[in-house]
This record gives structure tokens, sequence and C-alpha cells, in this order.
């Protein structure tokens, strides 16, 4: 029996390597890592530069990255974790989990920032995104009356979600719930992640998914297809700033803080707009790439970090609530 | 016999299953939420309308096995016992295959210019648990119409008696609500169906959405408050079903059909082939496109999978010895206390062990360190009365019949076990190990909570692909659990009754 609960620890143990570069831990979200992603690219040049092995740990979306740290604890292997967004700022700092970041930063935001523990690498707008040919709402009202079909993220578990909720709360405050019912038989299903809900979107399971005004660049630059459109929405579209901060258990607390460093210079913030489809937070000397901006809202909304710490969690329940019944 | 061993066993037992109630008790505080209260709904509507259907369909389908002979049908009434081994993930992708949105049905819909249908939510869950649980009711029933003696028939048939009002439905009387009631357990513990075709918060069970508290929000009090409410619905229900079916699931006499001179009519004929025809369909139909996609993905195999496979194979084999120790050392305590710590973990599913555990060891160990033995452990748990099931009966047997002679030939305590009562349980310790290792491989539950980097056994892996919409490495993953998961069975079935002692 014991000698089964060994072999079997062994096996949990294997994946560490015995190597002499020191590794530097990032903990992400899923499709940030993936081969179409800006992983690759961002490990190719921060290796170059580091003489480090730069490690990407993807664990869900990006909500679920700051449950997967408290999970965790101070037993975690993540130096730094990448992919909280603003919406979470507050509640990821009470975790008491995160170093402040000592940079002064200058950056291409829409919105002043001043965090101390929570460095931007882009943003973007939210945005339902459809089909050339397929059903175009113009609001979220018109949406939940009409019959077109949407897939949305848990709030609980992916920014995107959670940054609907917040447009919902920003867009319609009290009457949020209301909206919220009236659009519950318009939702095909509630995924974990963005990278679940656009591909069921994408194998035609859903009219519309809940996504980027920057998603059909992708399409348009990288498959030649202009079949996709955002949606401009008449409530205006909620502005999602997309952060990372170093984890203050860290065991390699200059490493980590040189890869922020370099996240906010050109060897990162070059492939953000083509890899990660989002604004980079510092534009690169290039500029953005032509067909980049099909979609630019007139109105942004966008709650600061303070306003959202006592909304999310009371928006999240109402989510549910109004989604459960 | 040694009684200490028996004690331990029964303490450890009930510690894991009991003792999983206090960090519950101290950590969850503060109410459920209305949504928490949806989940508690879906989940007891969800079981009863799965349990309600798996009886009612059953009914004709075991009405027809009964009673008519046909070529096949003694392989057929066996494979109706394969779905318990049959990992639940390879069967939902499979149903994925028939009636999900690129799946057959909606191919054969388009085709004809018809609207397509969604699997998800509701409608999606009773499928899934129809699609696994026909089967054993089929086998209950079955079972039933068996028992009843073939005398009474030509006795019924010569007086030309009712069959209905006279013996059938007393059978049905006394059969259905053990059976319902198994079921309706069954499904309250439902996670990986819920996970899959559960379409957000409107179909979302306890057991999910104790897996989204923890995973989603690192919640530990909210979890800790599901694990409560799914501990009380699952052990009323398990209690209910206890009471409810005294009777042994035995195979014996499923092989003949009893000669009917009630049902000769051409369409009571036709009838009988067509329940059996459309069960078998839509049983052997999402097996068959599992199996079908899953050669196709092979070659899609992704990297982590021989680790995978390693883990879950690890897991399933210490699982299974852990299980069959438990097992014995309660089978030999015997009495009330052995029976009652046996029937504990019926009552404590997957996820409120899993959360029970991570709550005491969180502050001492890194969870994704201690993944795979809690997994192996909560897997040995849950496979527990299963195995005792088997071997209780066994045991006795062994002792009416050669207690006495060991006896008065002085053997006790370990040489009687070695020399008398291990050689001829061997086939049912070989059932039961097949049993407990084929469920522990296809199991997807405590590590999808503990679970981390490099940590997935092959049901999380698969999970974690077909989230990624990378379907055809997912379906080769789960042609790759089913082979494992059977080879198992087969291997520790066929080892146990090898050369066993007559």
């Amino acid at each position: 029996m014991k000698r089964t609960l060994a072999a079997t620890l062994a096996v949990a143990a294997a994946p560490v390597l015995a190597q002499d570069k020191p590794v530097l831990t990032v903990l992400t979200y899923d499709s940030f890592t993936s081969e179409w992603g800006p992983g690759p690219a961002v490990e190719t040049a921060f290796e170059a530069e580091c003489g480090c092995d730069l490690r990407f740990v993807a664990a869900g979306d990006g909500a679920a990255l700051l449950a997967r740290l408290q999970l965790e604890g101070a037993t975690t292997e993540a130096d730094v974790v990448l992919g909280l967004d603003a919406n979470l700022i507050a509640a990821a700092r009470d975790t008491g989990l995160f170093a402040a970041h000592g940079q002064v930063p200058s950056l291409d935001l829409p919105v002043e920032w001043s965090d101390d523990t929570f460095l931007p690498f882009d943003w973007g707008w939210f945005s339902v995104v459809g089909r050339k040919d397929g059903p175009s709402p113009k609001s979220f009202r018109e949406l939940a009356e009409s019959d077109a079909s949407i897939v949305i993220e848990d709030p609980r578990s992916s920014t995107p979600g959670l940054g609907l909720v917040l447009w919902m709360e920003a867009a319609y405050g009290e009457e949020a719930p209301a909206i919220w019912a009236a659009l519950a038989d318009n939702i095909v299903t509630v995924t974990p992640g963005w990278t679940e809900a656009y591909n069921l979107f994408l194998e035609g399971e859903a009219d519309l998914v809940l996504s980027y005004t920057t998603s059909p660049a992708y399409h348009l630059i990288a498959e030649q297809d202009a079949g996709y459109v955002a949606l401009p929405f008449g409530e205006g579209h909620y502005l999602q700033v997309e952060v990372a901060g170093t984890v203050a258990s860290t065991d390699q607390p200059e490493l980590a803080d040189r890869f922020l460093t370099f996240m906010l210079s050109d060897g990162f913030q070059g492939v953000i707009p083509t890899t990660n489809w989002m604004y980079p937070a510092v534009t690169p000397a290039s500029g953005l790439p032509e067909g980049f901006e099909s979609m630019r809202p007139e109105t942004t909304l966008y709650l600061p970090p303070d306003d959202v710490a006592p909304l999310r969690e009371p928006s999240i329940e109402a989510w549910r609530t109004a989604l459960s019944q | 016999m040694p009684k200490l061993p028996g004690l331990v066993a029964a303490v450890l037992v009930a510690g894991l299953c009991l003792g999983t109630l206090l960090p519950l008790l101290r950590v969850g505080q503060g109410g459920l939420a209305t949504a928490d209260w949806a989940a508690f709904r879906f989940t007891v509507l969800q079981a009863l309308l799965s349990a309600g259907l798996s009886v009612g369909l059953a009914v004709p389908v075991a009405r027809a096995l009964a009673r008519r002979v046909f070529p096949g049908r003694r392989l057929l009434v066996t494979l109706l016992g394969a779905p318990f081994l049959l990992p639940v993930i390879v069967a939902v992708m499979g149903l994925l295959a028939l009636f999900g949105r690129g799946g057959l049905l909606n191919d054969a819909l388009g085709a004809l210019g018809l609207p397509r249908v969604s699997i998800y939510g509701l409608h999606g869950v009773v499928i899934a648990h129809l699609f696994l649980n026909l089967p054993l009711a089929t086998r209950l029933i079955l079972q039933g119409w068996l028992d009843i003696p073939a005398e009474r028939f030509r006795l019924a048939a010569t007086l030309n008696a009712p069959i209905g009002p006279l013996l059938e439905q007393p059978m049905l009387r006394s059969v259905l609500p053990g059976a319902f009631a198994a079921i309706f357990a069954l499904c309250l513990t439902s996670f990986s169906v819920a996970l899959i075709l559960g379409g957000g918060p409107r179909a979302t069970t306890v057991e999910l959405a104790i897996y989204q508290a923890i995973r989603f929000e690192a919640d530990f009090s909210g979890a800790a408050q599901l694990a409560l409410l799914q501990y009380a619905i699952c052990g009323l229900a398990a209690g209910l079903a206890l009471w409810l079916s005294p009777r042994a699931l035995g195979g014996a006499g499923l092989g003949r059909a009893v000669e009917r001179w009630d049902a000769k009519g051409l369409m009571a004929r036709i009838a009988d082939m067509a329940w059996i025809g459309l069960a078998c369909l839509f049983l052997v139909l999402p097996l068959g496109l599992a199996v079908l996609n899953g050669l196709g993905g092979l070659a899609d195999l992704p990297d982590g999978v021989a680790g995978a496979a390693l883990r879950s194979i690890l897991v399933a084999l210490g699982a299974t010895a852990m299980t069959l120790i438990l097992a014995l050392a309660l089978a030999f305590q015997g009495g009330t206390l052995a029976q009652l710590a046996g029937a504990l973990p019926l009552a404590a599913s997957s996820l409120v062990l899993g959360t029970g555990l991570l709550l005491v060891v969180r502050p001492f160990v890194a969870l994704s360190s201690v993944a795979l033995p809690v997994t192996a452990l909560v897997d040995a748990l849950v496979a527990l009365p299963f195995a005792l099931r088997a071997l209780s009966p066994a045991l006795a047997e062994v002792e009416a019949r050669h207690g006495r002679l060991a006896d008065a030939l002085g053997l006790t305590g370990l040489s009687r076990l070695r020399i008398v009562v291990l050689p001829l349980l061997r086939p049912v310790l070989g059932f039961a190990a097949g049993l407990g290792s084929a469920l522990s491989m296809g199991n997807l539950g405590v590590i999808a909570l503990f679970g981390g980097e490099g940590q997935e056994t092959l049901p999380l892996l698969m999970a974690l692909l077909m989230g990624a919409y990378r379907m055809d490495a997912a379906a080769g993953v789960g042609l790759l659990i089913l082979a494992l998961a059977l080879l198992l069975f087969w291997a520790f079935d066929r080892g146990g009754r090898l050369h066993a002692a007559p």
C-alpha cells in the first residue's frame, strides 16, 4: 500500500526537472498559452534576454486564476500571475498574496492607472460578436427581446463573464437583474472560460458570443475572413484592462520584476495585437495592424477597481439568481 | 476470526465519512444563496425525472426480454451490466456525438430541413442519466419477472386468468420502488454529466456547485454548506434505497425466457421487438460513436497522455487495494457495525468527501502534492459498499461450509485467512477488484477539485480537452479510458477465477 502511495507521489513530482537555469513560473489563462496565443512568442523573447526558463501554467480563464492562487496559498509555485483584470484587483489585493511592483510605467490606456500592485499588459472593449449575415441586436434590451442565441462566460471563473456582469451593472444599475431574467432564454449555455465560449460560437452552437470589439480582426487578419462583426451597443461598451502582478511568496523576486518590465516593452507588447487580439498597454513602435479596429465604441463604460469592490459579489449573485430560475 | 482489523476498518471508514462533517460544519457558515437552492431543486428534479424515466422505460424492455427468445439475448442481458463499468465522461462524449450540435441526430434533422436541437440543459442531463441507468433498471426489473415461477404463468394460462393484475403488477409493485430509489440516489451525485451538459446556473447540480464554489471562487464556506446539503439529501436517498431494496443484485436465472401463452399475438411480438430494438439503438449507438470517434482520435492523442494513463492506473490500483483491504476487514467483522460502516460511503459523495479532506489538509500541504492519494482514497471509499456487498455473502458461505472443519483443525487468524478463506474468496475478490478499479479508472470527481498542472488523470485530461474543443483528442483519450477500465475489470475478474478453488 505504502509503496503504491509512494509511487503515486513520485509520478506526481515527475515534471520537476533538474535544471541550472532559474525558473520563472507564470500562472495565466488558457488562451494566452495556446499555440496561436502570445505565450510562445513571449517565452522565446524573454528567455533570449533573461537567462532563465520561463514556464507558463494555464489554469482556466482569468477569474479562476485568483481562486487557484487562493487554493494554493503560500504553497503556490507561481511567481507571477498574468491575466487578472481591473475588476478583480480589489479582491486580489485583499488576499494579501501579491507584492507591489514598484514601477512607474508610461502607458497608453484610455483610463488613468496608478495601481501599485498590478500592471496592465493589454486592454479592450467587451462586445457581443456575431456573423455578418446573422442577428445584430443594437442593445442588450433588443437582444433579450429577440430570439437570437448567445453563449456567455461564467463571471466567477472568467474575466469576460465578470466584465459582462459589470457592463450590465454600469449600464442598467438596479434594472440589471430584470435584463438578466429577460436574457435567460437567449443564453444557450454558460461556459467556464472565453476559449470554450468562442469555440462553441465558431462551431455554430449560437448566433452570438460575448467577446471583444477586436475579435473580428482575428478572422480578418489571420483568416482573411470578413464574415464576423462586433455589434455596437447603444448602452456603450465596458472596458477591460488586463493586468499582471508578482506573487508575494515568490522565490524569484528579481526575475519577476524583470518580467514585468519586459511585459511593457516592445518584445511583449508588439505581439499582443495579433496574438491576444487586444489593444497593447504600450502602443509598440510599429503601431496597430491594419484592420485591427473594425469597430470603436462611441461610449466607454468603466468602473474603477474601488467602485467594483462592493459591487462584484452582489452583481454576480444577482446574475446567478436570475439565470438559475 | 480476527476482529481487530474489522474494528480498525470500521473506525477508519466512519472517521473518513463522518469525520469530514466536522470541518464542513466548522467552515460552512452563513446560509445558502438563492442560486444554491436552485441547484438543490435542479438536483432533485433531474434525479426524479432520470429515475422515473429509467424505470418507466425499463418496464416494457424488461417484459419483452422476459418473454422473448431470440439469438443474442444472453449477450444482450450481459451487456446490460456493462454501463456500470462505463466511464461516465466517455458515455457523455458518445451522447454528444449522437445528440450534440454536430451529431448524427442534428445532421439528420438538418437534412430534413428541421430545426436543430440543443443537448445542453435539463433534458441533456436526463438523457445522459437515462443512458447510464436504463440498463441497470432493466436488469433489476427483468430479475423481478424471472423470479415469478414459470409454473404460475402456465397455471394462469390454463385457468385463462389475467396475468397482468395477478402476477405482473404485484411483482412490479415490489420491485419498482427499490429500482427507482437506487437510480434516484445515483443521479443525485451526478458531476461529470452536469459539468459537460449543464447549461449554466439553470442546470447545475449540487455536486457541480461544490466544485464551482471551490475552483471558481475559492469560497470554502459556500462549498462546505453545499457539501452539508448534499450529504443530507444523499444520506436520505441512500437510506431510502437500502430500505426499499433488500434484494441483492444477482445474475442467477437471467439467462432464460419464460414461455408465455398470453403474448403470442403478432402485435405483442412486434411491440416487444420494437422495445428491445429501440433500447439497443439508444444504448449501442452512442457507445459505438464514442469508440469510432476514439479510433479516429488516437492519432491526435496529446503529449501528456502517457503520464495521465500511468497516474490513472496507479490511482485505480491504489484505490482497489484499499477497497479490498477495508471490505475484507469489514466482512470478517460482520454484524451491524460493519454493515453500517460499509453503507456510510453511500451517503457521502466524491466531492463531499473531497471538500472535507481539502479543508483538513489545505493548511498543512500543497493540494497538488496530495491530489492523487486523496483521489485514490475517495475512489476506494466510493467503491467500498459494492465490494462489501459482493464479499459478505460469499464469506458467509465459506464460513458455513468450512468454518467448523477449520475450527476443528484449530485454524484461526491469519493462517485461516490464508489457507481457507482467501483461496475460496478469490473469484469474488477478483470481481470486486475489477469493479473497483474500473470505477476508479473512469471517475472524474475529486481530481478535478485537487488536480493542478501535471496531475491530470485520464478523465481530467479528457474533460480539459473537451473544454478546449479538441474533440478528436478527447475522443482518443476516451477510448483509452474505456479500454483500460475494461482491461482492468477483465484482468481482475479473470485472475480471480483462473485456477480458483472449487
